[in-house]
């Protein structure tokens, strides 16, 4: 009996291959299609087969029973297989189950993909959102209107600067930030330069969030391989090992949310801290899920980047920009590199390639460490992974 | 409040909360046993488990804990504000500030809940409550 424990689970799997395709405007695919050519290019990142394949994570925001036609697509026959819908949170989710699995020998190599094609698609965000009505309703907050996801957001803005003093100003610098690291990643879909002032200018939605305060809408796939820690040592590619994670879910609605400047990361943060052993201040590159920009923001107080209230201040003066005291979405993240309806894949993706060091010109020197970050709905569930090198185990 | 509806009756409470605001009634629910009170309606209280929730009409006064202006077209109706108002009896609710421009909404401006009646469904809305404003504390 292999021993499952928390603590023995730290270091037990890694990361062998990971793979993006099709991100920013891909007309033509659909979202199996760029999920598939994601799949593969992981897969062979990986240097293992499609055969080898014996767990499949995967989710959707459309279809409610996904995980049949990607293993059909795909060919597999797993043995694992986990499609938890937490939104854009449950690419991160999806590991700790994974590790139990590969820890008890269930399977063997595990594949994680996704692929959305909401950018160019007939069926985009509109129609999602007109069909969401019907299959996943919110009876106490619909006959308001609220412009969702990003109303709720917007309203946890609102009572951040309410409570903390935060301004828009503070908000565009997450903007502009990852947009200046979005100009050294040549696969990031917005890369022109972009000034606090552009942010402050661009047209408001639902304030405070003004357009460039939201992620962008892309087309794109991601995919990532999870093997043993023994195994991923024999492969190709330097391993990226799992040293903890945690996923925590306090509500749906925004309304339900005890305190809008407290997020349920705060709980799976801490507990993939203490899964790790490490902290904020060990953390040698750092990836948020920024749907919004105040996002960025509630993420760096909850998983302990900074007190509760300080994050505005936190990233002024390009705090979080190339450069800055942390970096922090270096691919440029949702808002200037790519969001195709879900990004956490994304977000741990691009922490494996700053540990691999295979980010380039954004490449963030000698980092060992790396926090992953996942949220889904509206600031509803939150997903925390900790990653790092050998040195770090 | 034995004319009020209970949590025996025959629907869900979701169709009960409904039912009483299209006859024009604002209701909530309390925890007969740890007396806290529950919104949105739950079948049981999430706070202790207790299935025992009596149905009770609030003040309707509370205050504005968030809020937001949604941009919209002019002809396609303007601007509207989408808030959450924490009632005094200690619950939040998602709904709109009324009787005030969208921007003029704060957050810590008490208001005060009616129900509006459209096509016969009703609808808790808030508008401001000035008297009370300049009296708190």
């Amino acid at each position: 009996m292999s021993d499952t424990s928390l603590k023995a689970l730290r270091g037990s799997a890694a990361i062998a291959g990971v793979a993006t395709f099709g991100c920013g405007e891909t007309p033509g695919f659909t979202d199996m299609e760029l999920l598939a050519r994601a799949a593969v290019a992981a897969v062979a990142d990986a240097g293992l087969k499609m055969s080898d394949i014996d767990g499949v994570c995967t989710a959707s925001a459309s279809a409610t029973m996904w995980a049949m036609p990607v293993v059909e697509y795909l060919g597999l026959r797993p043995r694992y297989i986990d499609s938890t819908m937490l939104g854009g949170s449950s690419f991160i989710a999806h590991l700790l189950p994974a590790m139990y699995a590969l820890q008890a020998g269930q399977c063997k190599a595990v594949l994680v993909c996704y692929g959305s094609a909401q950018r160019s698609a007939q069926f985009g965000r509109r129609e999602i959102g007109a069909a969401r009505r019907w299959m996943d309703p919110q009876p106490y907050e619909a006959p308001y209107e609220p412009m969702q996801p990003l109303s709720s957001y917007a309203l946890a803005a609102s009572r951040h600067m309410f409570e903390f003093g935060t301004t828009r100003r503070q908000l565009a610098e997450v903007a502009v930030a990852a947009r200046q690291w979005a100009g050294l990643n040549p696969e990031a879909f917005m890369r022109e330069p972009m000034s606090i002032d552009d942010v402050l200018a661009a047209r408001m939605v639902s304030d405070p969030l003004s357009v460039r305060d939201c992620c962008l809408v892309t087309d794109g796939g991601g995919a990532y391989v999870l093997v043993r820690a023994d195994r991923a040592r024999d492969l190709p590619k330097k391993p990226v090992y799992v040293l903890g994670n945690a996923t925590a879910v306090w509500n749906r609605q925004i309304s339900s949310m005890h305190d809008l400047t407290v997020t349920a990361a705060s709980q799976s943060g801490r507990e993939a801290y203490a899964m790790a052993g490490l902290s904020a201040k060990d953390m040698g590159v750092v990836q948020l899920y920024d749907a919004f920009t105040i996002n960025t923001l509630l993420f760096l107080e909850d998983l302990g980047f900074c007190k509760k209230g300080e994050a505005g201040s936190f990233v002024e003066n390009g705090g979080i920009a190339p450069g800055g005291h942390l970096p922090v979405n270096t691919n440029g993240g949702g808002l200037s590199c790519v969001h195709p309806g879900m990004y956490g894949i994304f977000a741990l993706i691009e922490a494996v390639r700053q540990l691999r060091g295979d980010a380039g010109a954004r490449q963030v020197l000698g980092a060992v460490t790396a926090l992953a970050h996942g949220n889904g709905g509206t600031l509803s569930s939150q997903a925390t992974a900790i990653l790092g090198l050998e040195a770090a185990l | 409040m034995a004319q009020e509806p209970t949590m025996a009756a025959a629907n869900g409470v979701q169709a009960i909360h409904q039912a009483a605001l299209d006859e024009g009634r604002f209701l909530i629910q309390r925890c007969v046993t740890c007396s806290k009170h529950v919104y949105f309606p739950r079948e049981h209280c999430p706070h202790c488990g207790s299935v025992a929730l009596d149905w009770v009409a609030p003040s309707g006064q509370g205050t504005v804990y968030a809020m937001t202006t949604v941009r919209r077209k002019p002809d396609a109706g303007g601007d509207y504000n989408v808030s959450l108002v924490d009632l005094d009896e200690g619950v939040r609710l998602m709904s709109r500030v009324d009787g005030v421009a969208p921007l003029g909404v704060k957050i810590g401006q008490r208001v005060q809940a009616r129900v509006q009646l459209s096509e016969g469904r009703g609808m808790v809305l808030f508008a401001p409550l000035q008297a009370l404003e300049k009296t708190a504390p």
